[in-house]
Parts: C-alpha cells; sequence; structure tokens
C-alpha cells in the first residue's frame, strides 16, 4: 500500500484547486472523487461569478479570499487558458429605499478594498443597459465571469500533468486515524496518507463524522436557475444584480452573462433536507422568470435552452440567520486532517487563495520544496473561436477539425476526440460537454450525441451499455436491438 | 481556402432541398450544388422506415428511404454537385457561403442561395418539465435515429408526452420492437400529430392515449426511475388527486419542431415568429434578394409530397428571376387562423396559399378579404391545427394595385 503525504476527498473547484497548488512541490498527493470525472458536485451548478468583495462582512475568511482570489484570476486565467471576462456588475436600487442598501454595500466594499465602486444614476445606467429601468445602482467594475466547470477541469488536469493521483469513481467510505496518520478505505480499496484533506462541499460533515463527532452541521440550502439561448445574448451587457434580500445569506435572483452569451437566471434560496435532491421545479421555475422580468422586463418567456440547479453548504439554518463564515483550519482533536467547512459562495472565487492557505497549513509539516520540473498545460482556444486562417491550418494539420459535429456550438470532431483523450480518462457525455461544450448548446445534444457515441465506440473501444451521462448509473442506452450479423 | 461561383447553392440535401435543386436544374441552372453536414443524402429521411411517403405525389407509398433514393438519383442524373460532411457556418448578404469540410475552409458565391436546413425538435426545456435531470429523457426523433439508423435501444419501459406525429410514430416502432410503451400523453384536449396517424399507430396496437394529462415530475437522479402524471383541467391547472407516479426507465418528447434558421437570422433574414420561419413573398424569396427558403425550415409541413411540391417551386423561382413588381401586400392571418403564408405577395397571378387553423372546429367558413372585399369563401366541414390548408386563388392586378392588405378568416 502507497502511503502518499496528502490526501484529498473531493473534486470539487476546492480539491482541484489544492491539489494544482501541492503539485507544484515535491509531495504526493491523492484525490478522491465518487464521481465518473471532477467537478460533479456544487462546483458545476453555481452562477459561475467571481465576485468582488462587496457582498462579505469585513473581516470574515469569506471576505479575505474572496478579495485575496479575485486579484488571482486575470494571472490564473492567461496561464492556464480558461475563459475569463470582467463584465463588471450593476446592483441596482428600484428606489430610493433600495438607494440604502446600496449605500451599505459601498461600505463594505471599502472596507474590504474593493476598487473602482460608483454610483450611477438611473439614466447613466440606461445608457449602459438599454433594456434596464432603475433609480440608481452601484457599478462594481471588479466582478467577472468564468465557467466554472472549465476553471475545475484544467486545475485539475494541470495537477495530474504534475503527478497528482487523481481516483474518480472513488468513494471514501470510512477513515482511521493511526499514530502515523490516516488509513483510508474506499470501494476501490485502501489507502494511507499523513495529511488528510477534507474538501467534501455538502459531504464535509458525513466526512468529519468518519474521524470524530462533528461540531457543526449542514443545512443544504438549493439554489435553481434557467439558461437562456444565445440568440438574446444581447439583452445585457453586465451582470444584474437586485439589492439582497435581507435574509438568508444569498444575493437574490440575478441575471448573469455566461461566458458562452447564455444567460443565466438564478439562483432561488430554498433550504431542504437531502443534499443531493438537485431538482428543479415548476413553481421555482415560474419565480425566477418573474423575478427577472421584474428586472429586465424583455426577457423572453420561450427561450429558455436548459435548467438546472445546485445546493449551497450552509452551516447555520434559517432560523439562525443564514449567514456563517468558512471553517477552514486542521481539527484540534485530529492532528493532520485539515477541514474545509461550509464552502458556499463565494468559494469559486476564493478557491485559489484557499488553496494557498492550505498549503501553508501543510507547510507546517513538510518543507515545501518547488518542482523543478513544473509544467503547465495552457488550454487551448475553440476552433469556432478562431480566425478563418487559423482555422484553416488546423484542418491541414488534422483534417477532423474540419469536421463540424455540434451544431448549435460549432464544436469539431477533433476537439471532441481531445476532450474524450483527458489526462483524467473521464470518458461521460458530461465529461466531453464540460471539456469542449459539444450538446450544451439550444438543441441539447439532438444532433452530435450520435457523433459522440461514434467516436466513444470507434476511436475509444467503448461499448454502448458502457456509455454514461454523467454518473455512475446513468446509462444512456439498453443495448443493441438487433444481433449484428458477422 | 477554395473559392468557387455557383448558380444555386442549396443548403441542406432533405427532401426539400433535394426536390429544389433538381428542379432548379430542370428550369434551366447549370451548377447547382448541395451542401449538407451529415454524411448522407437525404435529411432526416433515411430514418423514417416507416411507410407513407409519396402517397400523394406518385401514387406508391413508399418508405422514408424508397422516397428519398428517388429524389437522390434524380439528382445524380441532372449532375448536381454535393458537398457532404460539410457544415456551412455563414451565408452573408452578399449571398457568399462559408462552409467547412475535412479539406478546408470553402467560399461559395450563389447568384441564388436556398435554405432547406429542415428542423429541429423542441427539448425538455421549451416546456419547462421540472424534476431531477437523468439520463433516459430523449426527444422522440432523436430515439428515432438511435433505432432506425443506429441499431441501439434506450430503454426498455417507455412513456411518451406529446402527441406530435413523431411521437406517434415511435410509439408504433418501439411496441414493434417489443418493448413496453406505457402510454402517451397529451396536454391539450386533442392530438397535435395527424388525427390518421393516432389511428394507425396508436389505436391499432392499443397504446393508450391520455389526453389533457402531462407529466409533472421526473424522478431518477441517474437514470430515469418514474415520471408522476397528472390531469390537466381547461385553465392547465392539475386537477387535485389525479396525480400518479408511472415507473419507466425512458421518456420519450414530441412536442412538436422548430425550423431551423441559425443561418438565416445571422445573415439578417427576417423570421416570423409564429412559424419560426424566414419572412417570404409569394416566391418563397425572403428579404434578402436571392435567398429563398422551402420545406421545414419555412413551415412544418404535414406530410413530405406537400413539402416537395413546393420546394419544386422555389427551386424554379430560384432560376427564373421574377422581376420584382414595386408594389406589395401583405397577407395577414385573422380570426382563427394562425398563420398564413406567403406573408407579402408583389406580383399577380395564381398564388398557391399555406395556412393553419388555431383550434379544431367543424362547419366553418373559410374566408379572404382583399381590404375590405370578399375574394374567397369556402365552406369546410372540418378543420384541425394538425391539417394544413392548402388553396390556390388568383390575386389580380386590381387588388394588388388597390391593396394593402389580405386578411383570412375562419367563421363558425
Ligand atoms: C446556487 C449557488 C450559486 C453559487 N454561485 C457562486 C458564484 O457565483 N461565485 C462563487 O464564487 N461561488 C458561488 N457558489 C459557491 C461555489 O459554487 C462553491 O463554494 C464551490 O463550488 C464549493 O466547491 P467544493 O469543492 O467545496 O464543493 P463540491 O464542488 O461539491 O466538491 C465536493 C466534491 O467532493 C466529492 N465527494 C463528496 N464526498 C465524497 C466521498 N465520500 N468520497 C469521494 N468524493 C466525495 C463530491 O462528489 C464533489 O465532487 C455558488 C453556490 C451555489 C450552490
Ligand atoms: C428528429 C426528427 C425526426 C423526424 N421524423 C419524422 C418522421 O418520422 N416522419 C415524417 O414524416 N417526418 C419526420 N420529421 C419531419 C422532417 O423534418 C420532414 O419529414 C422532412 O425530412 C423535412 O424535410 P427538409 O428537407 O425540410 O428537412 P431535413 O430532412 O431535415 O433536411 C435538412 C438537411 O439540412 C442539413 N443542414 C441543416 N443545416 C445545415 C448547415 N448549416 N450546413 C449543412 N447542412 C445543413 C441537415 O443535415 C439535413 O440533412 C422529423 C424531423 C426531425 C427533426
Amino acid at each position: 500500500m502507497k502511503n502518499f503525504h496528502v490526501a484529498i476527498i473531493g473534486g470539487g473547484v476546492i480539491g482541484s484547486a489544492i491539489a494544482w497548488e501541492l503539485s507544484k512541490y515535491k509531495l504526493d498527493v491523492v484525490v478522491f472523487e465518487k464521481g465518473l470525472d471532477v467537478c460533479s458536485g456544487t462546483s458545476k451548478a453555481n452562477s459561475g461569478v467571481i465576485h468582488s468583495g462587496i457582498n462579505s462582512t469585513p473581516g470574515t475568511l469569506k471576505a479575505r479570499f474572496c478579495v485575496e482570489g479575485n486579484k488571482m484570476f486575470t494571472d490564473l486565467a492567461e496561464k492556464l487558458g480558461f475563459s475569463l471576462k470582467w463584465t463588471g456588475k450593476y446592483v441596482i436600487a428600484k428606489n430610493p429605499l433600495e438607494s440604502q442598501e446600496i449605500d451599505r454595500l459601498i461600505k463594505v466594499g471599502k472596507k474590504n478594498n474593493v476598487l473602482g465602486l460608483e454610483i450611477h444614476t438611473g439614466a447613466v445606467v440606461k445608457k449602459r443597459e438599454s433594456n434596464l429601468s432603475c433609480f440608481e445602482a452601484l457599478w462594481v467594475p471588479t466582478a467577472g465571469v468564468i465557467l466554472p466547470y472549465e476553471f475545475t477541469i484544467v486545475l485539475a488536469e494541470n495537477a495530474v500533468k504534475n503527478n497528482v493521483n487523481f481516483l474518480l469513481e472513488t468513494k471514501v467510505t470510512n477513515i482511521k486515524k493511526y499514530e502515523k496518520g490516516f488509513k483510508i478505505e474506499t470501494n476501490k480499496g485502501v489507502f494511507s496518507s499523513n495529511i488528510l484533506i477534507n474538501s467534501g462541499g455538502l459531504s464535509c460533515r458525513e466526512i468529519v463524522s468518519m474521524v470524530e463527532k462533528p461540531d457543526f452541521k449542514v443545512y443544504p440550502c438549493r439554489g435553481e436557475y434557467l439558461v437562456l439561448d444565445k440568440n438574446y445574448s444581447n439583452l445585457i451587457n453586465s451582470m444584474i444584480y437586485p439589492v439582497p434580500p435581507a435574509k438568508l445569506g444569498v444575493l437574490g435572483v440575478h441575471i448573469t452573462p455566461t461566458i458562452e452569451g447564455n444567460i443565466l437566471i438564478g439562483p432561488s434560496a430554498e433550504f431542504i433536507d437531502d443534499p443531493d435532491d438537485k431538482k428543479t421545479t415548476l413553481h421555482m421555475m415560474k419565480t425566477l422568470l418573474k423575478e427577472a422580468k421584474e428586472i429586465i422586463p424583455s426577457i423572453p418567456e420561450n427561450a429558455i435552452i436548459s435548467a438546472y440547479s445546485g445546493i449551497r453548504c450552509k452551516l447555520l439554518s434559517p432560523q439562525q440567520s443564514g449567514i456563517a463564515d468558512y471553517r477552514i483550519e486542521e481539527s484540534k482533536r485530529t492532528p493532520g486532517l485539515i477541514n474545509l467547512l461550509g464552502i458556499e459562495s463565494p468559494g469559486l472565487t476564493s478557491a485559489p487563495a484557499i488553496a494557498k492557505e492550505v498549503t501553508k497549513l501543510i507547510s507546517k509539516f513538510y518543507n515545501l520544496e518547488f518542482k523543478k520540473d513544473f509544467k503547465i498545460i495552457k488550454k487551448q482556444p475553440r476552433f469556432s473561436n478562431l480566425k478563418e486562417n487559423q482555422q484553416f491550418n488546423l484542418i491541414k494539420k488534422d483534417e477532423k477539425y474540419g469536421r463540424i459535429i455540434c451544431r448549435c456550438e460549432q464544436i469539431t470532431e477533433a476537439e471532441v476526440i481531445k476532450a474524450l483523450s483527458n489526462l483524467l480518462h473521464a470518458r461521460s457525455i458530461s465529461s466531453v460537454q464540460y471539456r469542449c461544450r459539444a450538446g450544451m448548446g439550444r438543441c441539447q445534444g439532438g444532433f452530435c450525441t450520435q457523433h459522440l457515441l461514434r467516436i466513444m465506440q470507434e476511436k475509444f473501444g467503448m461499448k454502448i451499455d458502457e456509455i454514461k451521462m454523467k454518473s455512475p448509473d446513468s446509462y444512456l442506452f439498453t443495448g443493441y436491438n438487433r444481433e449484428l450479423k458477422k | 481556402m477554395t473559392n468557387e461561383n455557383v448558380d444555386v447553392a442549396v443548403i441542406g440535401s432533405g427532401p426539400a432541398g433535394l426536390a429544389a435543386a433538381v428542379s432548379a436544374k430542370e428550369n434551366g441552372a447549370n451548377y447547382v450544388v448541395i451542401i449538407d453536414r451529415n454524411s448522407w443524402k437525404g435529411g432526416i429521411l433515411p430514418q423514417c422506415i416507416h411507410d407513407g411517403f409519396g402517397l400523394e405525389e406518385t401514387g406508391n407509398s413508399m418508405t422514408g428511404p424508397e422516397y428519398i433514393q428517388m429524389y437522390i438519383d434524380d439528382a445524380k442524373k441532372h449532375n448536381i454537385d454535393f458537398l457532404t460532411e460539410t457544415m456551412v457556418i455563414n451565408i452573408d448578404k452578399n449571398k457568399t457561403i462559408t462552409a467547412v469540410n475535412k479539406n478546408g475552409i470553402y467560399k461559395i458565391n450563389a447568384e441564388s442561395i436556398i435554405l432547406s436546413m429542415g428542423c429541429r425538435e423542441k427539448t425538455r426545456w421549451n416546456i419547462m418539465v421540472p424534476g431531477d435531470r437523468p439520463s433516459g429523457i430523449y426527444t422522440a426523433g432523436v430515439a428515432q435515429a438511435f433505432i432506425n439508423l443506429y441499431n441501439i435501444i434506450p430503454g426498455k419501459n417507455i412513456v411518451i408526452l406529446g402527441s406530435g406525429d413523431v411521437g406517434l410514430i415511435m410509439a408504433r416502432r418501439l411496441k414493434l420492437e417489443g418493448l413496453n410503451v406505457l402510454g402517451v400523453l397529451e396536454i391539450l384536449p386533442h392530438a397535435s400529430g395527424l388525427p390518421r396517424n393516432v389511428v394507425q399507430c396508436l389505436d391499432d396496437y392499443e397504446i393508450p392515449l391520455y389526453l389533457n394529462h402531462t407529466v409533472t415530475h421526473i424522478d431518477g437522479r441517474e437514470r430515469l426511475e418514474s415520471v408522476t402524471i397528472a390531469q390537466i383541467d381547461n385553465k392547465k391547472n392539475i386537477v387535485k388527486g389525479s396525480e400518479k407516479k408511472i415507473k419507466c426507465d425512458t421518456l420519450l418528447l414530441s412536442f412538436g419542431l422548430i425550423p431551423e434558421n441559425e443561418l438565416s437570422k445571422d445573415a439578417g433574414i427576417k423570421i416570423d415568429n409564429i412559424t419560426g420561419g424566414p419572412v417570404v413573398d409569394q416566391t418563397y424569396e425572403t428579404n434578402i434578394p436571392g435567398i429563398y427558403a422551402c420545406g421545414n425550415c419555412l413551415q412544418v409541413y404535414d406530410t413530405v409530397d406537400v413539402l416537395s411540391k413546393s420546394a419544386k417551386l422555389v427551386g424554379k423561382n430560384a432560376v427564373v428571376k421574377l422581376i420584382k413588381n414595386k408594389k406589395s401586400i401583405f397577407v395577414k392571418p385573422g380570426k382563427n387562423i394562425r398563420y398564413v403564408i406567403p406573408q407579402i405577395i408583389n406580383k399577380k397571378g395564381l398564388i398557391n396559399f399555406t395556412m393553419r387553423v388555431n383550434k379544431p372546429a367543424q362547419n366553418v367558413t373559410l374566408k379572404i378579404k382583399a381590404d375590405e372585399k370578399e375574394i374567397y369563401k369556402k365552406k369546410q366541414r372540418w378543420v384541425n391545427p394538425a391539417n394544413m390548408i392548402e388553396l390556390t386563388l388568383e390575386i389580380t392586378h386590381e387588388i394588388l394595385k388597390k391593396g394593402k392588405t389580405l386578411v383570412v378568416n375562419l367563421h363558425e
């Protein structure tokens, strides 16, 4: 049994960011992820916003990591090649009463050192956002958007490139503490490590309870979203937020332009019992549309191409206000166990800064030494975003770039093959979607699925009943209709 | 980069594209090219292995593949060029097409362009079916392709939501393969597919059709496990106590088709909000001179026979460039009429109109008025939204000169 210096439970954005940060050093690191791919949990289902820090109480870890993380993104995107757009955001006040809330946000923002905040009158806002009417609005230039799954995958694959072991479909079922470290039991065997990092997201309590009695509870809070067709991308230029509702510690239903040109409406906020219950409900879908139309009346009703939900990991119940700070700490009772608890929004934004913090905690155990051969794989731009002569050259190099197999997003066969050849060996339909976007457009895979199946079978030798949508039991087909004659 | 000049470029090799291309050739075009992103010719038809195609056109009932072979052979006879596995990614106002295939990038300059890109199916989210997001949910036409083109079975216990024609046809198809088709649900009080398909695909196979019913919830975190169905009253509310869970591993959706016009929109072609297809004049020319539309990307036709027939006209028009009369009148859907094509008339002569009604009705009268003057009147024993109404009418010089609008009304 191989012993690792560090074992990480959970391949969400937090676990993957930590894995990448640690991969810079001479350490043996393993990540356990129960899903078919990394980014199978909350990290794929959120707003994808790089927050500025105007919403987090000054002095909290949330405020600190959000602001620190935010500052790291431009450089990270440049290095790793994931998409990032500083769209900026408006928080709108519909009347003078709501303006008081804006004054409060400015104070918070200033205390957190958020730069560039401005108040725009309704008329100025109208000039920039012609579909938006409001009394006045707070302009936050340091807010941006990314594709959360792309970011997480890029971090994880870069970690693998630098010899971190990612074990997918590997669920941690029990943990034993012994003097030198941990014995970690999984469905794929037993592993051991000196340090154990619990970045299991919503399962963080379950994981703690494998080692010690937890001193906290998790209150799952579901947020539903609607996704609009790209055809309506010009409805807004920046993110549009209402002033935050007075309760629950959430930001309210907002309208977010995505990197891909779709518009997101959401999220709702609803405390639920089952942290895996990621359904969407008719009631919320209607509510979201209604609330979005109160902000931008011209939002069309018949342009929805998808809906999803993500679950917040809250450490306080709604009766206790729902607002708690992150807990990022070594357990006092179990030395070597580093817990990341209650990593809700702005967790995506904070991930790179949190990873640095965790590395600092680990440096107390090891003298961290940089790898000399640390490598970076930079994600290449998509074929459809290239100039014509660049596209032409790619086709000349590999004719599979000339075969566009996703009609809505114009993704080529070569890009699908590249996605399926990923370093994590993740090969579900959603692994392809999240790496190259085939199947994520308005027809939701109606055209390209047949091509994905062909490529998976012919090029990767997969059997038809082994093809999964997103999770171990999400098979797509029961088999062939008729046996083929030899 | 490959540059080519052609007389007529046709986008899409389905029945519409093939019929239009053949007709363009017959009417004197020299160089006609058909571009299609599929590796095969014929669009959707190779997956439509049921029969009934060609009955109106030829008197013989054929399967989709047989029917389309007729046109493919015709196209070959006429030396029409094909570019397959080729995706058109852009059309510009000067009628230059940009297309990509494994040989590189093509710039095709066309005298006329015929849009025949077909249509796609509405998905779960077009009508917002709530619940989990498991695997096992397919649109009916995608399932049709899997089973008929790729020999793949999507699942064993199947519920079909929506009674569009493709859904009805798939109900029968799956039953014939020995799968368990639990029923077809339709939220409206009437089937949205053709009445003959309800009889031939459901009744004949004892597959239940639940009218005024819908799926209110989808269950299954990974693979579909069950759907909750419920009865709907005439205000579209769920009838209390009518909800029940049905165990199934597959849900097929048949909500209808959306004309595929992303290319058209990007080119600046005006789209009719109701049909989802381009606004055309009586020659099927769009607002960009020299660009025409036909087939299911213009409007969703009932039968391929009627679609091919009008596509032939379009092929002809694209060649015989009509000199445009300055004056034009607008055709508007009036009482109980959903839409009418063409939407614009700018030349006198016999005009072929196609239209649909809003809801089923009996003993009604169809009337067309040119401004205040009635120019057409006909009694109809019954009408149905699923059955397109066709009629031919002489539009005189007088009507064109005096009129501003032509309104089609259906009177009870
Ligand atoms: C509705 C919503 C909107 C949000 N919007 C934003 C935003 O705009 N900006 C922002 O900065 N943040 C946002 N957030 C917060 C952000 O999404 C989260 O903070 C972040 O994704 C948390 O990442 P994670 O890695 O901790 O959790 P997860 O992504 O859930 O990762 C945990 C992983 O652990 C795995 N796991 C669990 N148990 C086990 C086990 N026993 N064995 C093996 N693997 C296991 C899971 O499969 C999962 O992949 C939002 C959150 C929600 C819910
Ligand atoms: C999934 C599905 C299943 C159907 N099943 C039935 C059925 O069982 N029975 C029935 O009668 N009708 C069925 N229909 C209706 C079908 O649309 C018509 O029967 C008929 O095929 C329409 O003819 P068409 O030529 O307009 O379009 P299509 O037959 O769809 O042909 C359009 C062609 O254009 C090509 N194309 C589109 N855009 C581009 C581009 N950018 N570049 C290159 N090529 C392009 C497509 O690949 C396609 O080959 C179905 C439709 C769909 C979408």
